[in-house]
Formats: structure tokens, sequence, C-alpha cells
């Protein structure tokens, strides 16, 4: 797990490709080994992702609700982005908050990892690990519970003054917070993995030149870091903003949904919702594609690819 | 005073990397803590009037549909790992050892499902399952998800693997082919082993991504019921408590096993 996650964060070691060997030119061999997966995704992906493009454009008959025809309307994404243009800004906004909050959560603790655990560092990966192993939807019901009205957390706050409200779930809160701590692990394994290559002594250098902690860490450990950051931000990002299962769990009937919600309705609530829902899928993955591509284009990790 | 200070800005990393670590561990600790509730009607309250109970861990099976959830879910996690696990280790292959035409392509299509949201993954897996492979007989099921999974599971095992074979030595492979002269032998004496723990980490991490995938499955899987599913639907009445225990036991089962493999692998680098 780790090494997969590391590496998805463009933070595995970018030595050049082994030498040529006999194989190498025999492109037949290549092909081979290529082609069964190859086909895999491009049936299975490709495929669908195109299945998708056409359904949002198919057009309803009139009076025979769930029942579609072959069309090339895009009125389909003009409605669908006026009427849900909220829930595609809450699902960016709330993405967005969640990758800040596990950015400022995840990397003291990537730090501790690569330079003060010494021998606790395989423990320490381990526990940033484990508690992945049980299952996503308990955790996220856990959290549900452990933040609800009543519950321990909202007593403390409120009695602290901290919640006005006097709710944590129900509230944009309780969702963003579900989505940090779902996530965090994909942020915490790419900064670490590019810390842990970053040479301990160019640190210790920098505090010696600037003599101030934070200077240190803006000049010189934050570059070091960056591509794991990259990584990580878009690792994060990415899967809260199509989530849909912490703004259902732990958010409320309306005010809190996201675009993932409204995806999730249209296509197994909303009778006739398929065009709909087939066109904020592909507005969404075209949104995120085109930042994933800015992103990558904008702080140079080709790694990624 | 300012000892104090000292003392805390010097472990300010590590003080709040174990403050995060627990907080990572909260809600596994609810789910512990939850698996001994002896509840009435629903396993949202304890019950402090009847206190701790072991009843759920001897019958870990007795909350209807729990265990058959349970073994859907790892029928499809075993599957989709074997077939993943295959199909993306010749794509490491052909990737990392090979120059054809089309590999920059190859590149971008199994990045791309990486960088797509789950949510639009499932979406047009069901529309191509309902409106178009349903005409060769296909039918939403457990036949749908183990699919889905193959195909999200892929990527992930080509980028493992992938990153070990980058990081081989070629001189031990080029030893290789001066001790035993033939590729097929330098390959599954030399280059196989090597490259072993690379794909077992990846059907590890395949595994763990299909049997706990929610988003997808949900999308595709008709009336089938995998875990994650099965905890999700019954979230309104409250989750039996025997959920808790599997989901805690997978968590020890898993802990236990990177622990063996971290072992393993020290004692081999000695």
């Amino acid at each position: 797990m780790t090494a997969g996650v590391a590496h998805v964060a463009g933070a595995g070691p970018d030595l050049p490709d082994p030498v040529p060997s006999a194989g190498r030119t025999r492109s037949l061999t290549a092909y081979l080994l290529l082609l069964p997966g190859a086909l895999w995704l491009i049936v299975f992906f490709v495929v669908p992702l195109a299945q998708l493009f056409t359904v949002s454009l198919q057009s309803g008959f009139p009076g025979y609700p769930g029942y579609y025809y072959r069309d090339v309307n895009f009125g389909t994404y003009a409605s669908a982005l006026t009427e849900f243009a909220g829930h595609f800004g809450r699902s960016l906004l709330y993405a967005g908050l969640a990758t800040l909050f596990a950015f400022v959560l995840a990397y003291p603790l990537a730090y501790a990892m690569a330079f003060r655990a010494g021998r606790w560092r395989n423990f320490m990966m381990i526990c940033v690990i484990a508690p992945f192993f049980t299952s996503f939807i308990l955790r996220t019901i856990a959290w549900r519970q452990i933040l609800a009205d009543n519950g321990p957390v909202a007593d403390t706050l409120t009695f602290l003054h901290l919640l006005p409200g006097g709710r944590i779930t129900e509230t944009w809160m309780a969702v963003v917070a579900g989505l940090t701590y779902n996530f965090l692990p994909f942020m915490v394994l790419p900064i670490y993995a590019s810390l842990e290559r970053a040479d301990a002594r160019v640190i210790e250098a920098g505090g010696d030149l600037y003599a101030n902690g934070f200077t240190t860490f803006r000049t010189v450990t934050l570059p070091m870091s960056m591509p794991g950051v990259i990584a990580g931000t878009l690792l994060t990002f990415i899967p809260a903003a199509g989530d849909y299962v912490n703004a259902e769990l732990l958010g409320s009937d309306r005010s809190t949904k996201m675009v993932g919600n409204v995806i999730e309705s249209q296509f197994f609530k909303v009778l006739g919702g398929f065009p709909t829902a087939a066109a904020l899928s592909f507005t969404l993955m075209a949104i995120i594609l085109a930042m994933v591509f800015l992103y990558i284009r904008r702080f140079g990790t080709e790694e990624l690819l | 005073m300012s000892t104090v200070k000292d003392w805390v800005r010097t472990r300010f990393a590590m003080i709040s990397a174990i403050l995060v670590l627990l907080y990572l561990f909260v809600p596994v600790a609810y789910t512990f803590v939850f698996s001994f509730n002896d509840y009435r009607k629903s396993n949202i309250v304890w019950n402090s009037a009847a206190g701790p109970t072991l009843k759920h861990w001897k019958d870990p099976c007795g909350a209807p549909g729990v265990c058959d959830a349970l073994l859907t879910s790892i029928q499809i996690g075993a599957i989709a790992t074997v077939v993943a696990t295959v199909l993306g280790t010749m794509l490491a292959f052909a990737l990392v050892r090979h120059r054809f035409r089309g590999r920059a392509t190859s590149n971008v299509l199994i990045f791309i499902p990486m960088a797509t949201p789950e949510i639009v993954l499932g979406a047009s897996l069901l529309t191509i399952f309902v409106q178009g492979f349903s005409r060769f007989g296909l039918r939403l099921g457990f036949w749908t998800i183990v699919i889905a999974h193959i195909m999200f599971c892929i990527s992930f095992v080509v980028v493992t693997v992938k990153a070990r074979l980058q990081s081989l030595d070629p001189r031990l492979e080029e030893a290789g082919q001066d001790l035993y002269a033939g590729p097929g032998g330098t390959f599954w004496r030399v280059t196989f082993p090597l490259v072993l723990p690379g794909i077992v980490g990846a059907a590890m991490l395949a595994f763990s991504l299909s049997f706990d995938d929610f988003i997808i499955t949900n999308f595709v899987s008709g009336d089938e019921t995998t875990f994650p599913k099965f905890v999700y639907v019954s979230y309104l009445r409250g989750i039996p408590a025997q959920a808790n225990v599997i989901g805690f036991s997978m968590f020890v089962i898993a802990v236990a096993l990177v622990v063996a493999g971290q072992t393993i692998g020290n004692a081999r680098r000695k």
C-alpha cells in the first residue's frame, strides 16, 4: 500500500531506465504484454466514458419518463449546470477546504516521520495506513456518532462558546471534517516520500543561514517537498470533489449536498435523470482534469504521468 | 518558562504528529468500543445499563446478511486482485522494458482513471452496463462489480510495479545474462524474484482498494451486497455490532499482515 500510494504521488525514485537489453527492440513482446490490460481499460474505461457522453446528449421521450432517444442535445448541460451550480460550487469549495486542512495536518506528521521519528518511522507509517483497513463507511458513520448533537465534541465546543449553532452534524463543518479525515493519508504519504528523499543536512544548513524556523521552512523545506505536496493535493482534492458519501452521512438534507449527491440521486431516484446525471459527471470530470493538467503544468511534475 | 517553550518548540513536529495519529484512530476506537455494546434496538447510543458484552464477538454472523456481504466482498476482492495484478504487472513490464509506438498514449490511458473521480467511473460503467453491454446478457451484479474493480485497480498496480522495476539495478540482470545466458532463465531467476515484493505490494493495494470500495460498487452492483454497501444501507437503522466486529477484525488482520511483511523484509535485508 505504501509503495503504491507513494509512487502514485510521483515520489518514487526517478532513475533512468535500465540499460537496453535484448528484449527492448522486440516490440511484438511489448504489444503482447500491453494488449490485455490496455484492452480492459479501453473496453471498461474509455468506451463507458464515450457512452456517458452520448447519454448526456440524449433527450427524453416526451410523456415517457425513463425512455431516451439518441440526440445531440446540449440543452441538458445548460439546464443541469444552471440548476445545480450551487452543488458544483460546494463540491469545489468543500474539496478545497478539506485539501487545505489535510495539508496543515499532514505536513507536521510527514515531517516528523521523515526527520524526527528515527526507529519509530516504520511504526508511524503503519499507524498512518492502519485506520484505513477499517471500512471507510464504518469510520464515516463513527464520525457521525462522535460529532452528533449532545455528543462529546459538540458539547465541549458549545461549552467553550466555539459553536454558535450548537451542532456539527448536518452542517458544512461535518462534511469538510469528514472529507479531511478520509483523504488525509493520501496527503501524508506523498509528502513523506518526498521529504524522506530530501537531505536533512540541507535543512540544517538552512537553519544555520536563516536562523528562523519559518523562513527555513518556506525557503528550504517546503520547496524540497513540492512534488509530494502537489501529488498530495491532487490525491486529496480529486476524490473529495467527487465524493458524496460524506455529504450524505454527515451533512444535511439540503444545504450541504455536493455534486456527487446530485449525480447519485439523478441516476437512482429521479426517473429520466440519466442525461442530467451524465452531463454533471462529464462536467465534473472535465473540470477536474483541466485543473490537474494546469496544476501539473504550472508546477512541472511530469513524474506523475 | 522559556525552558517549557523550548521543549515544545524543539518537539513541535513530533507532538503534532502524535496528535494527528491519535486523530486518525478516533473512529477506529469508536468502532471497537461499540462492538461491545449490549444494545436493544440500534447500536447508536451506548447502553450503560447493560454494560459491555462479548456476545457480538462470539457470533459475528449473527446479524442477517452481514457474513454473506463479507464473503461477497472477499470473493470479489480476490478475483479482482488476481486479474488486475497480472494485467497491471504485464503493463508495467511493457512500459519500463520496451520502447514502442503508443507508449506515451498508454501512459496517459493508465493515468487518467486515477485522476477521474470515482463517481464518474461508476456513472459511466452504469450507463454502459445498462444501455450497452446488457445486449450481451450482462446483468448488474457480482460480475459487473468484478469488472469495475479490475478496471480501477489496474492503474494502481501499474504504478506500484513500475516503481519497483525502475529502481532495479540493471547490473544484476546483466550478471544473470552472463551466467545463465537465456533470457527466460534471467527473467524467472533474477528479474522476477527482484520485482516480486513490488507485485505483492501491488496485490495488497488492489485488494484493499477493492474491499473498501463503495462509490463505484454502489453504481454497478444491482442487488448484490458487498460489505461496505451492507454497512451503508443499514446505517439508518443503526449498524449491527457484528459489522463493528468484522470491521475491527479486518483492521487487526491487515495490520498483522503489514507488520509480518515488514519483519520478513527486514530479516531478508540482514
